[in-house]
């Protein structure tokens, strides 16, 4: 098994307070992953200094992946804003064009392609305001489609959407496995979980447990989770375990592991 | 007719100049008005237009009533106000509005006394209130030279400006500084306040930008259409707010502004989304 991302002593935190602390650990590559744990186990923190948004990030992370895809959660984005659904899903394309330069035809073509594979025909011009959680949903798949990304970080990508919807997109996460990508979801619904997902990482702030999803969501490891993900401490003191490894001050390119790679 | 409506702009050059001024304001301030809304910035970009003000009193205090004096400090006071806004918003966990209206109430006072200095009630209120009728060939070309850059600077950072209001998480992704778009952004802003506190005050400077912008968003609703809507928009206001002042004899600026405020109340009441018109009429829904 390779990995695609190697965590080594990753720690995340806001306002000094950790919430990834000290974790550990491998993502297959080529594979599904669930990223499972409580609300503030760190989970969102962790796809965020995955894909460098994290504001204070500490240890090391090797990636392998040549392109990261990334899908955020949909509240951090502004659906009022009067953007179309083809410009929306053409962003995809951003590594190809950049910030000035122009959507090749083909570009265009692909974009038409992806909105079609999500089941959005038709809805090209509508502007994303009209669309429902589920509809704009479908956008930021083809989006994700379009960036054509060795590593998709999928951040609570079924929230508040209802089951068929549920089912075509994970059709799509499906296909991009069979095409040797790798996927990591953060996921709350552990029946899909244990039935979609081979790998899980369970957090709650530090690692409980990855590896085999029927392993890693047993009652035990659960339970744990939930206990440790409670304890919010005002008066916490500086944490004493030695750093492993150098500080990456945020915004910095970080060291990935075999090829010099950048987020697509 | 011909008395009332061309008459004034043929026969008296200081109406010609204005004319054309704001022509010039109303194109390239309107384009920022729009992204000013879109970015939920409306207020901000007041106050940051305020902030202008001890800058341009300096440079009165220095120069007199030069226009390049007064018009370098509003510049380099507006650009300091935003950074340290910014930078206050970004370093600690204060919320970025809040640094503003911080910010530029401290600039106001100081201005206030920085002009109170020197100048008679006259000037402060030529600061203040602006006088669109003075606007000489020096301003006109300072005006449009501003429309120039805005329009080409906006074109060039549109992508990233676009991204970086809806989705700034997606941008920063890609390894954009999205904080470097949102800055020149800002520049731009600032230098069409500098280019309008001439003609408006900078009291009213953000008028002829804000007002037509959000009067647009009754009517369109995407950033290029909002945009060719609110730039006549705001010549329009501001030909027929120099007309009247001229013939009425009353402060062009505050009329030109309130011509913008009408067409914002004329949108309100009657544009074709999201307007009192279109609240209160019930259409048949539709099918599907």
């Amino acid at each position: 098994m390779t990995a695609a991302l190697k965590l080594v002593d990753l720690t995340v935190s806001y306002d000094r307070h950790p919430a990834v602390h000290h974790l550990s650990t491998e993502i297959p590559a080529a594979e599904m992953t669930a990223i499972v744990g409580p609300n503030g186990a760190g989970k969102s923190s962790l796809l965020k200094a995955l894909v460098g948004l994290a504001p204070r990030v500490e240890g090391r992370i090797e990636c392998s992946a040549r392109r990261i895809a990334y899908l955020p959660q949909q509240a951090e984005i502004d659906r009022s804003f009067p953007i179309s659904v083809l410009d929306t899903v053409l962003l995809g394309r951003w590594s190809r064009f950049g910030a000035f330069g122009k959507a090749a035809k083909v570009d265009v073509h692909d974009a038409q392609h992806a909105i079609e594979a999500v089941g959005l025909s038709g809805f090209e011009r509508r502007p994303i305001d009209t669309l429902s959680v589920g509809q704009f949903q479908r956008v930021l798949f083809a989006r994700l489609l379009l960036q054509d990304a060795d590593l998709v970080l999928l951040d609570e990508p079924f929230a508040a959407i209802d089951a068929k919807t549920v089912g075509d997109l994970m059709e799509l996460i499906r296909r991009w496995r069979s095409e040797k990508r790798t996927v990591v979801a953060v996921l709350h619904d552990l029946d899909q979980v244990r039935h979609d997902f081979p790998n899980s990482l369970l957090l709650a702030r530090e690692l409980v447990d990855s590896g085999p999803t029927a392993r890693v969501l047993s009652p035990e490891n659960l339970l744990r989770a939930r206990a440790m993900a409670e304890a919010w401490d005002d008066q916490a003191g500086a944490c004493e375990m030695p750093l492993s490894s150098s500080v990456i001050p945020s915004g910095a390119k970080r060291s990935r592991g075999t090829s010099s790679s950048r987020v697509a | 007719m011909y008395d009332f409506l061309i008459a004034p702009f043929v026969d008296f050059g200081f109406m010609k100049r204005a004319l054309v001024a704001s022509l010039c304001l109303s194109v390239g301030g309107s384009s920022i008005g729009v992204f000013l809304i879109l970015r939920r910035m409306s207020l901000m970009g007041d106050a940051l237009a305020h902030a202008l003000l001890p800058g341009a009193a300096l440079g009165f205090l220095l120069g007199g009533l030069s226009l390049p004096a007064m018009s370098l400090g509003g510049f380099l006071a507006g650009i300091t106000t935003a950074l340290v806004s910014g930078a206050i918003a970004r370093f600690t966990s204060m919320r970025e509005d809040a640094s503003f209206a911080a910010a530029y109430l401290t600039a106001l006072a100081l201005g206030v006394l920085i002009v109170s200095l020197r100048g008679s009630a006259v000037d402060l209120m030529n600061i203040l209130f602006g006088a669109i009728l003075a606007v000489d060939d020096q301003a006109m070309f300072l005006v449009a030279g501003t429309t120039t850059v805005t329009l080409v600077g906006l074109a060039a950072i549109y992508r990233p400006l676009v991204v970086e209001c809806f989705n700034p998480g997606f941008l920063a992704a890609m390894g954009v500084k999205g904080a470097l778009y949102h800055y020149l952004f800002l520049g731009l802003a600032v230098l069409n306040m500098v280019a309008a506190f001439q003609a408006l005050g900078t009291l009213m400077a953000l008028g002829l930008m804000l007002l037509p912008a959000v009067a647009s968003s009754f009517w369109a609703r995407e950033v290029w259409s909002m945009t060719a809507i609110a730039a006549p928009m705001a010549f329009l206001s501001a030909a027929i707010g120099l007309l009247i002042s001229f013939h009425a004899g009353l402060p062009s600026g505050p009329v030109i502004v309130l011509m913008a405020s009408l067409c914002f109340l004329g949108s309100l009441l009657f544009g074709s989304r999201a307007s009192v018109r279109a609240r209160l009429s019930h259409p048949v829904h539709l099918r599907g």
